[in-house]
């Protein structure tokens, strides 16, 4: 506790050198009170409202947590060469931007450098852009209008990312080829079927795949259904009208091929 | 107890101007949710903070178990998730409060934007923020990989590949994100570094000089 020169205890309060006592009031920033209505202290009073609205959004976010578990993909294996990249949802519109013919190939500094690099810096300097004192966004059509032509822009590209992204999954094979997953039942008499058409050819003896994918697991992705249109219009590199036995034998075939089941738990990866 | 603890200390180091400072000052009606619902709107940017914090505090608790080397960060990641007490939901909160507070702030800039508030004299302030956006996008960036599973790590090379076809500091700017001839070990260590050491400290002090203007200049007047 400071003394003072007269011995009493008495508190002071010193400025910077602690040899100089304080003695100039502080000065607070005005209050709000040119704006008429209810005006609160920040704390506690405005802080405990504050606190409520987060709450609120406490409670749906961990509510999130507690529905979705995080995914977590197979370890990292650069050789993977089938593997298709996706940014997290919030690059996907820069991302897409990168597919227009405009703003790839030798026109990617478009795509990269030239559209984003306006828009960052139109953002980034919009105080001086749009100078004027008016502050409503109906009163300032320019500003209002180019970020809502902005934002659609956004939503769109990212939708269609997303779209594509799926639709490029949907193409990829879905059989394994992996060692231990072995072909199912392989003395059903649709495997004579199947060797007798010209899916063995590419798919293999073993279903393992030649210069068609592998076919073993497959009963995990497709239904008899699916694999009996996928027969008829093709997909991927297989042309449409492969098989061409009777309607019955067809049915067998795909009904023996959804036996192919890799008796693995899904992989949740994508 | 507490109350003479208080006393004690302030009588020595005089602490009441300091949080006095921060707490005494007046809320405006147009801003406050318990006056018009529609105000809202001005909770964006404290929510943005309440989830960084919620950030902040969720990955101090995941390097508790997170490994930042090729061999193990996968396994560790794995490991926290599925043997750890609670690890799913901090790893969750993490993993989905990065989406959440890129919403937030999105709305923020949103509000700001379209209520002019980046108009003189608070120009400066709008500037800070957009600094603070392009941390925070960086801090998902160099977060993605950390998991090392397929989607981190193809995502991450792609980006580095964007990256390098930009003119003229496009090879720089890779080979600093990559660290050596492929993306593996050394960008895995410095994705951490940048992601736990470097950017949470620009972001911090974009987050003081952001709030002590707020305090500064106050929060612009009703429309």
């Amino acid at each position: 506790m400071a003394h003072n020169h007269d011995g009493k205890d008495k508190e002071v309060h010193y400025v910077g050198d602690s040899r100089v006592p304080q003695n100039k009031k502080k000065l607070y920033p005005k209050d709000y009170s040119e704006y008429p209505g209810n005006t609160e202290p920040f704390f506690p009073n405005f802080l405990l409202k504050e606190w409520m609205v987060a709450v609120v959004v406490l409670v749906g976010f961990l509510a999130l947590v507690m529905a979705e578990e995080p995914p977590l993909g197979e370890q990292a294996d650069p050789t993977n060469t089938g593997f298709l990249p996706v940014p997290d949802w919030y690059f996907l519109f820069l991302y897409q931007l990168l597919k227009f013919k405009w703003a790839s190939g030798p026109f990617v500094v478009v795509g990269t450098v030239i559209v984003p690099g306006i828009a960052f810096t139109a953002l980034l300097l919009a105080p001086w852009l749009d100078r004027s004192k008016e502050r409503r966004p109906f009163k300032r059509p320019v500003a209002t209008s180019l970020m809502l032509i902005s934002l659609v822009a956004i939503a769109i590209l990212t939708w269609e990312a997303e779209d594509e992204h799926e639709k490029q999954l949907a193409s990829l094979p879905k059989g394994s080829s992996e060692e231990d997953v072995k072909i199912v039942d392989q003395n059903d008499p649709a495997y004579e079927i199947y060797k007798n058409q010209a899916c063995v050819n590419c798919h293999g003896e073993q279903l393992e795949g030649i210069t068609g994918p592998p076919l073993k697991g497959i009963g995990d992705a497709y239904s008899a259904e699916q694999i009996q249109h996928i027969m008829d219009t093709g997909k991927g590199q297989m042309p449409a009208g492969m098989f061409q036995g009777t309607p019955e034998e067809k049915r067998k075939l795909a009904e023996w091929l959804t036996k192919q089941k890799t008796g693995k738990p899904k992989s949740t990866e994508h | 107890m507490l109350k003479s603890m208080y006393e004690w200390l302030d009588k020595r180091i005089d602490i009441t101007p300091m949080w006095r400072d921060v707490a005494d000052h007046e809320v405006p009606e147009h801003v406050n949710p318990a006056h018009h619902f529609s105000a809202f709107i001005y909770c964006f940017g404290g929510l943005t903070f309440f989830i960084v914090v919620i950030q902040i505090l969720s990955g101090m608790f995941l390097t508790m178990y997170y490994v930042p080397d090729i061999e193990n960060a996968w396994k560790s990641v794995h490991y926290l998730q599925n043997e750890i007490a609670f690890g799913q939901i901090v790893r969750g909160m993490h993993h989905w409060g990065a989406s959440v507070s890129i919403v937030m702030l999105f709305l923020h800039t949103l509000r700001v934007f379209f209520t002019g508030s980046y108009k003189h004299p608070r120009e400066f302030n709008w500037v800070i923020g957009m600094l603070l956006f392009f941390v925070m996008l960086g801090l998902g960036f160099t977060g993605y990989l950390l998991p090392w599973d397929n989607k981190a790590y193809f995502a991450t090379k792609v980006g580095i590949e964007i990256a390098a076809s930009v003119p003229i500091i496009g090879d720089a700017a890779a080979s600093f994100l990559q660290g050596g001839e492929v993306v593996g070990a050394q960008t895995l260590a410095r994705f951490f570094a940048l992601h736990v050491f470097f950017l949470p400290g620009i972001l911090l002090a974009l987050l003081g000089a952001h709030f002590f203007l707020i305090r500064k200049q106050g929060i612009s007047g009703p429309l």
